[in-house]
């Protein structure tokens, strides 16, 4: 890397210090929440607050684990995973799928549908959340995986990427391989797909961390302490009225509820970037 | 192995005709140029031998079979396009070997139907690189191996040299023919460009806006032009167009009519001792060939292909043209040869 930026004296001082200090701003109330994990109750209410990590993460992190609060945290990043798995690999076969049909096959209503699908991308899972609930329930699907993954599966958003990259894709390719006599589904695993890989790539963190995250559905939909998803996990571990809580374990589930998207990014990008290395053009 | 034969092909698109009705007979391995300007319909008419657009009227025969509703891999062609059109993510093998693959030819069989590909079109140092790591040359090449491979019955070509550079296409032009006469394939080849034309094919088939105007040999077609199109399309510079009579004895021509006359078929004389007289305006001198532009004495603006070894007359000079008479073609107002 080096060579890659020319030296410039104070410029390279100060464009660190800016650096540094926007990462401690970000990082900061992430060390906090990590200290606040590693000690006892005690110590972290009484002031001031420790800045330093104490002995007890072991203690801390392993009892949110087993025990937690309303369930044990294994499960639910257990069903954390179910679900943002469920939802980032159902989305991109979903809008693979139909973005595939939409350029690539000639049907009546064929521009009615894309605009249809198109539309729904100003609609955000709030706005028809009660419509929603209500489908899901009268299914008797609350409770379920199915319900948690099935209402925020379609994606306007995966389907008008790739839309856009299948369209990009030269005519001759489609026709080269219709004279070598591949059909359409042959075509699109053998072709489209790998040539959509680093797309996939980057759908896949974006969309891991969006599934990763929810937490207005699964607070609604999930009655059975069994079924909570760690994000909305934490809120239910809050103290409501005059209980008490552990506030150690509370930042450990946090800290561990961070940990997934972070393995995510950081497993991808290596895919990511040598997708984009290899990528034609 | 195959001969195709068109017969009164109609293309529409929605209710505009862009092929008018083709009619044409391509022999057993004979190697056929479509050649005509842009958007005159050549493209159009091999993608529907191909398969690769439906045919709104006619029949296509490929050997014995009516092929017009089958799909483009059972018709048994195989065809090079413009971009070459591989597949980015495969290696150089995987290329050539995709349509066996498909076609579930034994391992075996394609492993030694692509080496030997390899080996003719001097691949074999490539077979595992991918075609981004090619040069446009190498990949025509590959893109070629990919039709040899499935050793079809018809080779066909669409403009596959227009985006080499011009040494390279000279060269390609050569392998592709040597290649061709060597398989034996019936070929059908789309070309804008009529050097390609005159120099790949047995026969060519000149279109103008959607139909056939000239079907022929190559130097048939260049020294009887049936038409004005074809004789100012075929042969660079194109025949000059006179529309002043210049052969003693005969009336002006009718209002519309024209003369044509190869530029090579003029001579230079002094003024006064040839046919008709001309100013000269200028001189591209290209080596080989010197062409002379200058306007006759009637107004006509008139090119002449002397030797390259000839003294270059001075721009603005009087000259005279001698022109064998035996040469000069007359068309009649609607383009079409005619007898006077």
């Amino acid at each position: 890397m080096s060579g890659m930026v020319e030296k410039r004296g104070y410029g390279t001082w100060l464009t660190h210090a800016a650096l540094i200090v926007g990462i401690a701003v970000i990082c900061f109330p992430i060390w906090i929440a990590f200290v606040a994990s590693t000690v006892t109750q005690e110590e972290l209410i009484r002031p001031p607050m420790p800045l330093l990590p104490g002995p007890h993460f072991f203690d801390n992190y392993l009892e949110a684990l087993l025990t937690g609060g309303v369930a044990p945290v294994w499960q639910m990043l257990l069903n954390s995973l179910v679900m943002a798995l469920g939802i980032t690999i159902g989305k991109i076969i979903i809008s693979l799928l139909s973005a595939y049909a939409i350029v690539y096959f000639k049907f009546r209503f064929r521009m009615l549908f894309f605009w249809l699908i198109f539309m729904t991308l100003m609609l955000p899972v709030e706005v028809r959340i009660v419509p929603t609930y209500e489908v899901v329930a009268s299914l008797g699907l609350l409770n379920s995986y199915t319900g948690l993954i099935l209402p925020l599966i379609a994606s306007a958003t995966a389907t008008f990427l790739f839309r856009q990259l299948f369209m990009t894709i030269p005519d001759e390719l489609t026709e080269a391989a219709r004279v070598d006599g591949a059909g359409p589904v042959r075509f699109f695993i053998d072709i489209l797909l790998p040539m959509s890989r680093t797309n996939i790539a980057a759908l896949f963190v974006i969309l891991f961390i969006y599934g990763w995250n929810q937490y207005l559905w699964p607070l609604l939909i999930t009655t059975d302490p069994s079924m909570n998803t760690v994000i909305m996990g934490i809120k239910q571990m809050l103290p409501t009225g005059d209980q008490t809580v552990e506030w150690p374990v509370i930042m450990a589930t946090a800290m561990l509820a961070m940990l997934p998207p972070v393995l995510v990014v950081v497993g991808m990008q290596k895919l990511f970037v040598k997708g984009l290395v290899e990528s034609e053009k | 192995m195959a001969e195709i034969r068109l017969e009164a092909i109609k293309k529409n698109y929605g209710r505009t005709e862009v092929i008018h009705g083709i009619d044409a007979e391509i022999s057993d391995g004979e190697f056929i140029v479509i050649v005509g300007p842009s958007g005159c319909g050549k493209s159009t008419l091999l993608r529907m031998v191909a398969g690769l657009e439906t045919i709104t009227s006619g029949d296509i025969r490929i050997g014995d079979r009516i092929v017009n509703d089958l799909e483009p891999r059972e018709r048994d062609i195989a065809m090079v396009f413009q971009n070459y059109a591989l597949y980015p993510h495969m290696s150089v093998f995987d290329n050539m070997a995709y349509g066996l693959k498909i076609a579930k030819v034994p391992k075996a069989e394609i492993d030694s139907r692509v080496q030997e590909a390899a080996r003719m079109l001097e691949l074999e140092p490539y077979l595992d690189r991918k075609p981004r790591q090619l040069s446009g040359g190498q990949r025509q090449r590959v893109a070629m191996g990919r039709a040899i491979v499935r050793k079809p019955a018809v080779f066909l070509f669409d403009e596959p040299l227009s985006n080499l550079d011009a040494k390279l296409r000279v060269q390609m032009r050569l392998e592709i023919k040597a290649l061709q006469r060597k398989l034996g394939v019936t070929a059908m080849y789309v070309t804008h460009d009529q050097v390609e034309a005159m120099t790949l094919a047995d026969r060519m088939i000149v279109m103008n806006a959607g139909v056939a105007e000239q079907v022929g040999a190559p130097l048939d077609v260049y020294a009887n032009p049936a038409s004005l199109f074809v004789a100012g399309f075929i042969g660079s510079p194109p025949m000059n167009v006179l529309s002043h009579e210049i052969r003693p004895g005969r009336e002006e021509l009718d209002p519309g009519a024209v003369i044509g006359i190869r530029p090579e078929h003029i001579d230079l004389v002094a003024p006064g001792a040839g046919l008709i007289d001309f100013d000269v305006a200028f001189c591209e001198p290209l080596g080989a060939e010197t062409l002379v532009h200058g306007v006759t004495a009637a107004g006509d603006k008139l090119v002449v292909r002397i030797d390259g070894a000839d003294t270059l007359p001075a721009d603005g000079v009087p000259m005279g043209l001698a022109i064998d008479q035996a040469h000069i073609l007359a068309f009649d107002a609607s383009g079409r040869r005619s007898e006077v």
